[in-house]
């Protein structure tokens, strides 16, 4: 598999799943759960029977800025399996023609604010959870060498 | 003062009457609470020192003629909720020393009301499990039985009720969180309405879900608490700007002429039999103060759980980016890169059930899987709430059980995910739904309590608490209380 830009999240079983390049796209203007997802328009059917590989956990724990121990692997392979296998049932849900749910109350959608100062400076108080920060900078190891 | 404690409602006239002091109050509740540590580890903090302030300042606040119902009664946090000053640690490890810088406005609100705040309610990691035995902070144990799980995400709060430690607590209910706790540990649980309580400060799990809520031994208890900790805040995008009715008013109307529905796909062959028995004499209760019962049929609902475990875990992996160990929350120690100090920061902070809905959000929502999953899980979300308004134009209230079973062992589901999601087949409905929701505890099996759900029509917790309230006054199951904490 593939690690490198470009082919980024190929998912081990073609066979049985959509063709993606596994990224996560967030849409730079909307933030929250209603941000929203580049869909590709390569994804056709849904996917069946599933059956994850070792392959597959590696690459989402990659995506999802994970590290696991060796130890953890089969069990997520194992039970993320079973877990899609459990959620795949939903391929038998009519849903044709049916409106994806965008808010849990009928009628109404995420309200917007002015873009306006509202907050006051309390960083001090704020870094003080911080795990490491100089003269008011979060510390992170070098970025660019 | 004598145990086991009274109502919220009844510490409530007895401050008012000057039977005793909050600080009294306060120090009893104080005592209890650590004297049944050991045996339950309802608490992940507490703050006894904070709590006998509150008291003192709420004592004085009284003597200067400035009390309302609320001033001086002692109550708990799920520690979820973010508390100025205090540790806030989600049941994770990646939270283990955070100390929030400000308050959820569910904890402002409370506070604003005059409540005592004696500590901070363990829980399942970040709101996720339904046994409370995700937490980092250890299981809590089952005041009925404590070889038993207390139910979760809301383990602490609902032990802590039902051992009578704290008088009421706060709780959130993402799939059921309130009211699967709330029933298998005997007590009254309410889920608003979907924005009728604030989210700022109520750390995220799943944001088109979570609501705040209450678990409270009476639903008298309940109403009185509720309106405080409701209503609209600009500082959170989903709250609704709606009225807040006063709860207690409409307690005690007459139920002739109620319609109350069952759902026929909630008594299917996974449902208890003994536990279907005591949910049926209850019906038997309502039909008893005049309602009409009929059946109803939401043919979606047995997709509920399907559904969930795709827009939950979508959510809490988007949520969770924000765990980074850079800005606050655990850092592995000396990172290589900056790569390796998310990757590593995260694995080490984050528990395996945690981890494990990360990674299926991350790959639903991966680009070409979100059609065939989120997208899907969306449209089945609408059928569930299509079928949802349908029955309720047939029917006032929805009845039905809790949970499938009475509590069950620690330990008993921990190998299998889809058995222990499973716990939530009858409470995730409501939550894909944005309906609020109830448990209110109807009767034993084998020594273990059974709770009754009861499901409205959006922001109808008015009427839901009304008929939690009418039966509560015909059976006295809500106040029995575990033996070893009589």
């Amino acid at each position: 598999m593939g690690k490198g830009p470009g082919n980024d999240g190929q998912f081990s079983n073609p066979r049985d799943l959509p063709q993606g390049n596994g990224d996560i796209i967030h849409s730079p203007v909307q933030s929250g759960f209603a941000a929203v997802f580049q869909v590709n328009p390569a994804s056709r059917t849904p996917p069946r029977a599933m059956s994850l590989n070792r392959a597959d956990i590696e690459n989402i724990a990659r995506l999802a800025r994970l590290e696991l121990t060796e130890a953890e692997i089969p069990v997520y392979v194992d039970s993320l399996s079973r877990i899609f296998a459990f959620v795949g049932e939903l391929d038998r849900a009519p849903t044709a023609g049916i409106e994806p749910m965008a808010h849990p109350l009928p009628g109404l959608a995420q309200r917007l604010r002015a873009d306006e100062v509202s907050e006051s400076d309390r960083r001090a108080l704020y870094q003080q959870n911080a795990p490491k920060v100089e003269a008011g900078l979060y510390l992170v190891p070098k970025v660019i060498e | 003062m004598s145990a086991p404690a009274p109502t919220v409602a009844a510490l409530s006239a007895g401050l008012a009457k000057r039977e005793f002091s909050s600080v009294e109050l306060t120090r009893a509740y104080l005592e209890r609470m650590a004297s049944a540590q050991p045996l339950l580890n309802a608490f992940i903090t507490q703050t006894a020192e904070s709590a006998l302030a509150a008291a003192a300042a709420a004592d004085a606040a009284r003597a200067a003629g400035r009390a309302g119902a609320l001033t001086g009664v002692p109550i708990a946090h799920k520690d979820i909720f973010c508390t100025e000053g205090v540790r806030t640690t989600c049941g994770s490890k990646m939270l283990a020393d955070f100390v929030s810088p400000y308050d959820a406005t569910v904890v402002s609100g409370l506070r604003a009301a005059g409540t005592v705040m004696l500590g901070k309610l363990n829980m399942d990691e970040f709101a996720m499990g339904s046994s409370n035995e995700t937490s980092f902070f250890g299981p809590v144990r089952n005041p009925w039985s404590t070889d038993m799980v207390p139910g979760g995400s809301s383990g602490g709060s609902a032990a802590a009720v039902a051992a009578r430690i704290a008088p009421a607590a706060t709780a959130t209910d993402t799939g059921g969180s309130i009211r699967q706790p709330a029933a298998l540990c005997g007590v009254t649980g309410i889920k608003p309405t979907y924005g009728r309580c604030s989210r700022y400060g109520m750390i995220a799990f799943a944001s088109s879900l979570d609501q705040a809520g209450l678990i409270t031994v009476s639903a008298e208890d309940a109403a009185l608490l509720l309106g405080p900790m409701s209503g609209f805040d600009p500082r959170d995008s989903t709250s609704v700007e709606s009225a807040v009715p006063d709860y207690t008013r409409t307690l005690g109307d007459s139920l002739q002429g109620l319609t109350i529905g069952l759902v026929t796909e909630f008594f299917d062959k996974g449902l208890d039999a003994a536990c279907e028995q005591r949910i049926r004499d209850a019906i038997e209760v309502y039909e008893k103060l005049g309602a009409k019962v009929r059946e109803v049929s939401c043919p979606n609902l047995p997709l509920s759980v399907p559904t969930y475990y795709v827009v939950a875990p979508a959510e809490c992996s988007s949520n969770l980016a924000r765990f980074d160990g850079v800005r606050f929350g655990h850092r592995c120690d000396s990172p290589k890169n900056l790569t390796d100090l998310y990757c590593r920061s995260r694995g080490e902070g984050f528990g395996a059930e945690v981890k494990r809905r990360i990674m299926t959000g991350t790959y639903v929502l991966s680009a070409g899987y979100y059609d065939a999953y989120y997208l899907r899980a969306q449209r089945v979300r609408q059928l569930i709430s299509a079928d949802f308004a349908k029955a309720f134009t047939e029917c006032d209230l929805l009845l039905g059980p809790t949970s499938p079973t009475p509590a069950f062992r620690i330990g008993a589901k921990c190998d299998d995910p889809i058995t222990m999601y499973l716990n939530d087949i009858y409470t995730i409905g409501a939550n894909l739904a944005g309906l609020p929701g109830m448990s209110i505890p109807c009767g034993f099996v084998e020594g273990l309590p059974v709770g009754l759900q009861i499901i409205g029509p959006h922001f109808s917790e008015a009427r839901m608490l009304n008929a939690a309230h009418r039966y509560q006054q015909e059976t006295d199951w809500h106040l029995r209380v575990p033996a070893a904490f009589a």
